[in-house]
């Protein structure tokens, strides 16, 4: 009888525990390399990869979910899933609502990209994604900003001739202007932009935070997070010393 | 070639390397994949969401009306204010906003229940916190319990929306049907209870119906607002699909081929407008039936002709 109760126990106990641990993981599933859906249909990425290891560091099972970029923050502080790891770069207006890890990609330059080489990027009409740091930034910059609601119609856009160029992280245009065949060009120069990227938590969520940040750290730390990024941005991207410190290549 | 990493399920085994086959066989491949069963099963969703929705719809809306036109104040105050202000608010709205305040609203109640100990606010700062025993579907659950309990939600939410304009179709229905019929039930000593059963609703279905399809049709147009409530639908999938994929991050790199999936779309609505329109149009002739409007009498020239 004794050991019935110890077992029911036991079993309680783990039942709980099992309960704290799945952390549910909100991603977009439409932004390559970050994060896309593959021909399976299962979520696949940089980020996708990076999550199931900093899940394994950190001890905890994890499950992915997909969610629209527009309604992603209020539905993790509404508490539909757990993190948001979805290329979102850390700002301070994102901070207000809701926690960042450190970030797990350095700050990265964002681009544009034309028909031509010609594209008037000051006066122009320029596209971007809504409510992203590039938004921002190109209606501040004196172009009249057209915004869309996925990354993949900003360039559709430019296509047909219905925005100038388009602005976003360069990490994404890079294979979509390669594979163009000449049709689109990068323009301008470079613009780094944001605090890098981060996983985003809910502010009371500390503890979760915590054990994300100390896997994303041991990541930097023995360079495997190195070897990811250059593995899904090209060997000429910005990686991390051991100190966590940024290294342009 | 990075991305290319999962386990691989195929259909047919020459679908190894799509860049050598033909293109016949590149599209039998293409159309195949784990991605395009996703979009063929989102079709299976919206079908059931609209074979769910309308009779629930519809039986919020008589729910509604009978409130409406019900003779305690109180509860006909309740049916009218139902239908002017789920009608008034703009669809879009209530599809953001109220799915969230019903999802915190279920779980608000849960945790009350659940965890009456808990001492920590609810509300802290932006967050909506409950207990873990609260959550719902609870954290532990599986991916298709989490889509299971989005779908009910959509659901409800749609039962909501379309239920109040139905109501306001059936309220209108039951005043169109003629006074005469239901002063002679009152004649013929039946209680306002047996007169509204047995005398008006099937009287009133006639008069609804045009007003109900009108619904019909529309409600099968809005279900693209599925995506709005985290469900991936079939415009979402069409989106995806269509869009430019690169090969670094598939087998079947292609450009922007989203205008062929939004026609495959277009047909399909058309499809389904189209054996509405011919349904409704048996029901209405069937409704019409021994009635005593225009459409019933043309049915009672045609049998005795």
């Amino acid at each position: 009888m004794k050991n019935l109760i110890l077992t029911t126990a036991a079993l309680a106990l783990t039942a709980g525990m099992a309960m704290a641990d799945t952390v549910r993981m909100g991603t977009e599933g439409a932004y390559p390399p970050y994060n896309f859906i593959n021909d399976a249909g299962e979520v696949d990425g940089f980020e996708r990869e990076l999550g199931d290891e900093l899940c394994k560091r950190a001890g905890l099972e994890c499950e992915w979910v997909k969610n629209d970029w527009d309604s992603i923050i209020p539905n993790l502080v509404s508490g539909n899933y757990d993190t948001i790891i979805a290329g979102m770069s850390i700002t301070d207006e994102r901070d207000e609502v809701i926690d960042f890890t450190q970030n797990y990609v350095p700050p990265a330059a964002s681009a544009f990209a034309a028909a031509s080489d010609g594209a008037d990027l000051s006066g122009g009409v320029v596209a971007a994604q809504t409510a992203t740091i590039q938004a921002g930034y190109v209606a501040e910059s004196g172009a009249t900003l057209v915004e869309f609601a996925t990354p993949e119609e900003t360039i559709a856009a430019v296509r047909s001739g219905e925005a100038d160029a388009v602005f976003a992280d360069k990490d994404y245009l890079v294979p979509i202007v390669e594979e163009s065949g000449g049709e689109l060009v990068f323009v301008g120069d470079d613009v780094p932009l944001g605090g890098g990227v981060g996983m985003g938590v809910r502010e009371s969520d500390g503890e979760l935070r915590g054990k994300f940040d100390e896997a994303i750290t041991s990541m930097k730390a023995d360079g495997t997070l190195n070897e990811m990024l250059k593995k899904w941005f090209g060997e000429g991207t910005a990686t991390y010393g051991t100190d966590g410190s940024v290294v342009t290549n | 070639m990075p991305g290319l990493t999962f386990e691989r399920r195929l259909m047919f085994s020459y679908c190894v390397d799509p860049d050598t086959l033909g293109t016949f066989r590149w599209f039998s491949c293409y159309l195949t994949t784990g991605v395009h069963w996703s979009f063929y099963l989102s079709f299976l969703k919206v079908l059931l969401l609209l074979a769910v929705t309308a009779p629930v719809a519809l039986s919020f809306g008589f729910a509604g009306a009978m409130a409406a036109r019900s003779h305690f104040p109180p509860l006909s105050w309740l049916g009218k204010g139902y239908i002017a202000i789920v009608r008034g608010v703009p669809d879009i709205a209530f599809f953001l906003f109220f799915v969230i305040a019903l999802d915190q609203g279920f779980e608000w109640i849960r945790h009350k229940v659940l965890c009456p100990d808990w001492s920590e606010p609810i509300r802290q700062g932006n967050d909506f916190l409950v207990c873990q025993s609260a959550k719902l579907p609870l954290g532990t659950a599986p991916e298709w319990v989490h889509e299971t309990y989005g779908f009910i939600l959509a659901v409800i939410t749609f039962s909501i929306v379309f239920g109040a304009f139905a109501a306001n179709v059936l309220f209108g229905g039951m005043r169109a049907v003629p006074h005469a019929q239901l002063e002679t039930a009152e004649a013929y000593g039946m209680t306002r209870r047996e007169t509204f059963w047995r005398i008006l609703v099937p009287q009133m279905w006639v008069y609804a119906l045009p007003g109900l399809s009108n619904l019909w049709m529309v409600l099968i147009k809005a279900t693209p607002l599925l995506f709005l409530l985290g469900i991936e639908d079939i415009v979402y999938w069409a989106r995806e699909l269509g869009g430019t994929k690169t090969s670094r991050f598939t087998e079947y790199p292609h450009g922007d081929w989203r205008m062929w999936y939004f026609l495959f779309l277009l047909i399909f609505y058309l499809g389904m407008t189209r054996v509405s329109e011919i349904g409704l149009e048996k029901l209405m002739r069937r409704l019409s039936h021994g009635q005593a409007t225009s459409g019933g009498e043309l049915l009672r020239k045609e049998t005795t002709a």
